[in-house]
């Protein structure tokens, strides 16, 4: 049969020399290559405990944002939902009661706010769309976990402490 | 041509109409993109329009006798054509310009709430404000500001947002007997109002959220259950004693979170409904569904629903090298 794509090598195999049969002259090579490693810097970290600098751009966990107040931003406008390619965005909005106008910025809030961190692609598309400048990508990278349910961020992992009086 | 039909050009586009007619509902006829947008204008409120300007339009030539160009830009839903009368709408620079600055002037006292009002996704002052490129306010100063006012306790007033329209006064005018819905005050300081707040009780009261194109007038039992875009609307029909029952359903999940009339391709209601169909009957079992409602592609509330699966083609069909692939196939099948 002929080459489809004409790149085919044919390879001549030899018989071994006898310095290769030896064997011990390549293990010494490779092995001090090896070796030599220990003394060299790590191109590693220790994560967790070290965490390399983010860029400034770098989007991670989310976070919902609280005003100069300490009021929430998010008045539950759907518009991260919308634009979440994933669907990973859901939530349900509330009135804001009387008694309630120190905790929420606008008169609707959201009452649950659930991120799906299995299905967020952290592409940035809430952050942009949001109006409020509620919702931005500025944590970490999400941590591990074993169960699925435990990756269903929900509005106490999400929202920003409140402010120290 | 008989005596009385007439004819108009709007944008190039020739058509006959009956005599009277309005330059709105000429272009009406015609459809697609020449139609001018309307607030105010509502074609079954008898009296309605003239009021909010949007519709404008240039007549560049009055009539087949006196083809005189209109000196100023007429409003097109309250002038009426002349035989050989040419409209220009969208193909003239001056009315899309004119058409952006009547827009602004809508949005002057418009709080822009729209993260939190009902409305948003369906409004027809949003989508005119971003047709127009208006999505920002060049306004600085303090806008008119009014408190809530529960009419009833099914319908909300928001006068925040209102515009003005009179739309809503129209239908409590000619669809409720009696008069309990009106505009106080003058100028700037007009408002909608029930005197003194008092509740509407006719069957048909419900009608003046359908007709609102802002959020002004929105519906209690749906305040802030959800937003327009995620929820499906579904074309369903009930035998009702009062009115048609012919509506839409807005559904979430199992569950209707909203009734409305059926809306036209301009926005406006087929047939007005009654506040059982409105608000009591909330339950699929209450209803005989149709089919899902169509949904321009362009609106919000087609987004994420995938009614229409046709990706584009991304290769296109090699007849050539599908005989080669079989070829190959062949192959690995004799081996």
């Amino acid at each position: 049969m002929d080459s489809l794509s004409n790149k085919k090598k044919v390879l001549e195999q030899k018989p071994l020399t006898l310095g290769e049969r030896l064997y011990l002259p390549a293990i010494t090579k490779g092995l001090s290559i090896t070796f030599s490693h220990l003394f060299k810097k790590a191109a590693t970290v220790r994560y967790p405990e070290v965490e390399r600098e983010f860029s400034t751009n770098y989007r991670g966990l989310h976070s919902l944002k609280r005003d100069e107040e300490g009021r929430e931003r998010c008045t539950a406008c759907g518009l991260c939902a919308l634009s979440c390619p994933a669907e990973a965005i859901t939530m349900i909005a509330a009135e804001r009661k009387a008694d309630e106008k120190h905790l929420y910025r606008e008169e609707k809030y959201a009452a649950t706010y659930e991120i799906n961190m299995l299905r967020c692609i952290f592409c940035g598309l809430c952050e942009e769309a949001c109006p409020k400048e509620a919702i931005y990508l500025d944590g970490p990278i999400v941590p591990a976990d074993y169960l699925r349910k435990d990756f269903i961020y929900g509005k106490e992992k999400l929202v920003e402490k409140p402010l120290e009086k | 041509m008989s005596d009385n039909k007439v004819k108009v050009t709007i944008d190039g586009i020739t058509v006959e109409v009956e005599n009277g007619t309005t330059i709105l509902n000429a272009a009406r006829q015609i459809g697609g993109d020449i139609v001018p947008p309307a607030m105010c204008y509502y074609s079954k409120l008898k009296g309605s329009g003239g009021k909010c300007r949007t519709c404008i339009v240039k007549v560049s030539k009055g009539s087949e006798k006196d083809p005189r160009p209109m000196p100023k830009l007429v409003a097109s839903c309250r002038t009426t054509v002349m035989d050989g009368m040419e409209v220009q709408n969208i193909t003239s620079p001056e009315v899309l310009e004119a058409r952006a600055g009547v827009v602004e002037i809508l949005l002057i006292n418009h709080p822009l709430d729209c993260p939190v009002c009902d409305q948003a996704g369906e409004c027809d002052l949003q989508d005119l404000g971003y047709e127009h490129g208006l999505q920002k306010t060049r306004y600085e100063f303090e806008r008119r500001t009014f408190e809530r006012i529960d009419i009833g306790d099914k319908i909300q007033l928001h006068m925040n947002r209102c515009i003005l329209c009179y739309r809503c006064v129209y239908t409590a005018d000619q669809l409720t007997d009696g008069r309990v819905h009106g505009v106080l005050n003058r100028g700037d300081h007009s408002e909608i109002s029930t005197y003194i707040e008092q509740a509407i009780d006719n069957d048909f009261s419900g009608n003046v959220i359908d007709v609102c194109p802002v959020g002004a007038l929105t519906d209690r039992t749906f305040r802030f259950k959800n937003r327009v875009w995620f929820t499906k609307p579904v074309d369903a029909h009930r035998d009702c004693p009062t009115c048609s029952g012919k509506v839409t359903l807005w559904y979430k999940g199992p569950d209707v979170l909203r009734v409305t009339a059926r809306k036209d391709q301009f926005g406006e209601v087929e047939e007005f409904i009654c506040n059982t169909c409105r608000f009591e009957t909330k339950n699929t079992s209450d209803w005989t569904i149709i089919e899902p409602t169509k949904i321009s592609d362009t609106s919000v509330i087609a987004a994420n629903h995938y009614e229409t699966l046709r990706p584009l083609p991304v290769i296109k069909t090699n007849e050539q090298l599908r005989e080669a692939n079989k070829k190959e196939l062949e192959k690995t099948i004799k081996y």
